[in-house]
């Protein structure tokens, strides 16, 4: 199982509001405070929604599971939007078995989860338009 | 079935992350971290404390909050009687938030902690028992399911509860005995210093004896030190040189007055009389328990020469202990260079060719070339110290002049050295 290494960076993007945050093979406690810490900063320089991807996801551990709880707590406490794009198999069991799921939406890839977040968008953008 | 089954498993996979992070984390605050970390993770719950109950400031100290938004890190004071009756009652989950349990927990743990627990909508609370003592407590609360805790997510708790206390419990014990040993190398430290202090003083005692040779003692620990530091010694085997340094005379004691003051020189029954003082010095050192045990031998071979002409014992080349052959080159240097009764000392280059001449007979080559390379060294400013200069006293060294006997005789005696091993 490839841990990630103490310096190895988390990849992410940023596409106009939002920001798309890849969480590596292994989520455990180095990975994850490194995918928690992008999450937050990206919050902090105003992005409205976050995709984490989990494509590459083979395994989240204890650690894993309770960072990401904190990553739904800031996005909750800023307003935003979280997606999380491609879990499948044992991530996609636990998150669901340990209520995850409840808080956050879910979307089969990274495309799909920014053509939701645009949907979205758009939709709030109507909404305030027509009132 | 199936879910519930998963959830063991995930459980069980959890405590496993909880044992390494116990193991593995060096940082107290860091491994308390990790481990509420890991009891959040296995049921899902997106708040946590873990606190440390300090027996001597009579208070909980709160090491980890996470999902408690803007709260900060602080300690709330918990009297030892609650603290011995939690101990007592083992690590019983106390539910928190229910009707009724509220006052049942503000008298177990008091307003103050039932106040911000509350504050924090905390569910359980385990306090963390070691043996029956209290170590802290786990606050645990805010399922992601937004359901309630099942009596096996209770026991799930309890479990984990109690390797988190084993590793409080053995981080503070850790420190505890790193505490220790800090006491017990600075008790140390002062043990050292006194010995060393006495030795200076036995070493003042010693010189007080001979009124022409004031400081000689502590010149040839220095001279030893120096040498010892060339020849690439460890930190102990220098100053158990310079501790035999300071000592070699030590025989003296013993020897009259009279003889060794002699303002001419002596007859062979004096002679043979002040010849008994390295012997007699090995007598009194022998039974004192030094950190290193060769000094008595040090102050007993001080006048062996490696040609086996010296006293007492007429010992030859590697018969004689190395740090005896450092402190006999130093105390001859040093006779060499300061004034005696019957004779003033010798200028510089009468003690270069002094070198040349005995080194072999009564002097170990590597001692000689060690001793030249540290003066060189000192020469030509590559220490912070003038420490040879300083102890041959001002105008004594003429650099031009010593510099290339120096770098003569060291190569000369390099040259001896790889043609006798060349020839062995």
């Amino acid at each position: 199982m490839g841990e990630a290494h103490a310096g190895t960076p988390v990849r992410s993007e940023r596409m106009g509001d939002v920001a798309v945050i890849y969480a590596g093979d292994y989520l455990n406690k180095l990975s994850g405070e490194r995918v928690e810490r992008v999450c937050r900063e990206r919050l902090q320089a105003g992005c409205r929604a976050l995709v984490v991807d989990f494509q590459e996801t083979n395994m989240v551990n204890s650690i894993g599971v309770s960072i990401l709880l904190g990553v739904i707590d800031a996005a909750e406490r800023a307003g935003a939007r979280l997606v999380f794009a491609g879990v499948s198999g044992q991530a996609a069991q636990l998150f669901e078995l340990l209520g995850l799921t409840r808080h956050i939406t879910l979307a089969p890839d990274r495309p799909q989860a920014l053509a939701l977040l645009a949907e979205f968008t758009t939709g709030a953008s109507a909404a305030k338009h027509g009132s | 079935m199936p879910e519930q089954i998963n959830k063991l498993i995930h459980a069980f996979s959890a405590l496993a992350d909880l044992g390494a992070e116990i193991a593995e984390s060096r940082n107290f605050d860091e491994m308390v971290r990790a481990t509420l970390h890991v009891a959040l993770g296995a049921l899902g719950l997106r708040r946590g404390a873990v606190a440390e109950y300090e027996q001597a400031a009579a208070a909980l100290r709160f090491v980890a909050l996470w999902g408690m938004g803007e709260a900060e890190l602080a300690a709330v004071s918990f009297d030892g009687g609650r603290a011995e009756l939690l101990g007592a009652g083992g690590g019983h989950v106390l539910a928190c938030g229910e009707s009724g349990a509220q006052s049942a927990l503000q008298q177990r743990l008091g307003a103050e902690l039932t106040a911000a627990l509350t504050a924090w909508r905390v569910s359980l609370v385990v306090p963390l028992v070691v043996h029956g003592e209290l170590v802290g407590l786990l606050a645990l609360g805010g399922k992601a399911t937004e359901e309630e805790f099942t009596v096996e997510e209770c026991e799930v708790v309890r479990t984990m509860a109690r390797h988190i206390g084993v590793g409080i419990h053995n981080h503070r014990l850790l420190r505890e005995l790193e505490a220790r040993a800090a006491e017990n190398q600075q008790l140390y430290d002062i043990l050292r210093s006194i010995y060393r202090d006495t030795v200076r003083a036995f070493a003042a005692a010693i010189d007080c004896k001979d009124k022409y040779t004031q400081g000689h003692s502590e010149r040839v620990g220095k001279y030893s030190e120096i040498i010892a530091r060339e020849l690439g010694w460890s930190d102990d085997q220098i100053e158990g040189v310079a501790v035999g340094g300071y000592l070699h005379d030590v025989g003296k004691l013993v020897v009259e007055r009279d003889i060794i003051n002699a303002p001419y020189r002596i007859d062979a029954k004096q002679s043979s009389e002040l010849n008994r003082h390295p012997a007699a010095g090995y007598e009194i050192l022998a039974p004192i328990r030094h950190p290193d045990a060769d000094i008595p031998l040090m102050a007993k071979y001080h006048h062996e020469r490696i040609d086996g002409r010296g006293y007492p014992e007429g010992l030859t080349g590697d018969e004689i202990p190395l740090a005896a052959k450092v402190v006999a080159l130093a105390d001859s240097f040093d006779a060499m260079t300061t004034d005696r009764t019957y004779r003033r000392r010798k200028e510089f280059p009468e003690v270069v060719a002094d070198l040349r001449q005995n080194t072999g007979k009564q002097f170990a080559p590597e001692v000689v070339i060690a001793f030249c390379r540290a003066l060189l060294k000192e020469l030509d400013g590559d220490t912070k110290e003038r420490r040879i200069s300083r102890m041959l006293g001002k105008g004594y060294l003429d650099s031009a002049q010593v510099r290339p006997l120096l770098i003569e005789l060291i190569a000369e005696l390099e040259a001896a050295t790889h043609a006798t091993a060349r020839s062995v």
